[in-house]
């Protein structure tokens, strides 16, 4: 097993457990932290292939995890801005009691 | 080399399962942080030393404490171990699947990939600061001056969206 395949399936389990804990927790908190696990899984595959690349030099993979991580902060504060207000709105942060949109 | 990654990758996934399936929220949020602290070094072991330091800058010192001030803001958090669930629901269940077949397809890709299988490491890059700086400034400076604007309006934003309704103009 090459460094890199070890890398590879470490992100591919980060994205699943990120995956499950999004899909499956009914705090809208650990909801946001879920889908921040699997950005994090997608930097790390970024990562991985930019150091194992013929040519590192251009740090294209690095500089792409550069801007991820700003993005992912502005995600985050956004994200838990938007959790803020529901909570203040609708009194819970639970997911699956806020079903106001329900059709 | 691979004791190294072993050690690092288990204390990373162990940090993300328990902030995956702890009860308590805020021990949830300190096991975040653990593998967020994880991944950091990490990245730190693929010669990523920019990376690294931003992802535990940002990450680490940053969104952490975001969750954890969220946290504290919204008590009366859902799925308290004030009572124990008598058993796992249907949509946990398939929620659980779904990230297995995901986790399962991508295993079998990665295993698969013969680009992954022949790669072998170069010499480390020097990914040092002068280089990166001049890249971001040159090549890459329309999606930095992007990136600002974006910052700025989220930061903004984020302030509009958490204010107090009785306080917004109607």
């Amino acid at each position: 097993m090459t460094p890199l395949i070890a890398y590879l399936l470490v992100s591919a389990l980060l994205f699943s457990i990120g995956l499950a804990g999004a899909l499956t927790r009914r705090s809208a908190i650990l909801v946001l932290a879920g889908v921040e696990l699997m950005l994090n899984a997608a930097n790390l595959n970024f990562l991985a292939f930019w150091r194992y690349d013929p040519h590192p030099e251009e740090l294209t993979g690095f500089l792409f995890v550069i801007f991820s991580i700003a993005v992912a902060a502005a995600e985050a504060a956004v994200g838990l801005a938007l959790i803020l207000a529901i909570y203040r709105h609708a009194g819970t942060s639970d997911v699956s009691e806020i079903t106001e949109m329900k059709g | 080399m691979t004791v190294l990654i072993t050690i690092l990758a288990a204390v990373t996934l162990s940090g993300a399962v328990a902030a995956m399936t702890l009860r308590n929220l805020v021990h949830c949020a300190l096991a975040l942080t653990i593998a967020f602290a994880g991944l950091a070094t990490l990245y730190l072991s693929l010669d990523a030393q920019f990376a690294g330091l931003a992802q535990l800058l940002v990450y680490v010192g940053a969104i952490a404490i975001l969750i954890v001030f969220a946290i504290l803001l919204t008590p009366g958090a859902p799925e308290s171990d004030r009572e124990p669930r008598p058993h796992i629901s249907s949509s946990e269940l398939i929620g659980c699947v779904l990230a297995l077949g995901v986790f399962a397809i991508l295993a079998w890709s990665v295993a698969h990939s013969a680009a992954a299988r022949s790669a072998v490491a170069t010499t480390a890059p020097a990914g040092n600061m002068q280089q990166i700086g001049e890249t971001l400034m040159q090549r890459y400076i329309l999606p930095l001056e992007i990136i600002g604007l974006m910052l700025t309006a989220a930061l903004i934003g984020a302030v509009i969206v958490a204010m107090k309704e009785s306080q917004a103009p109607r």
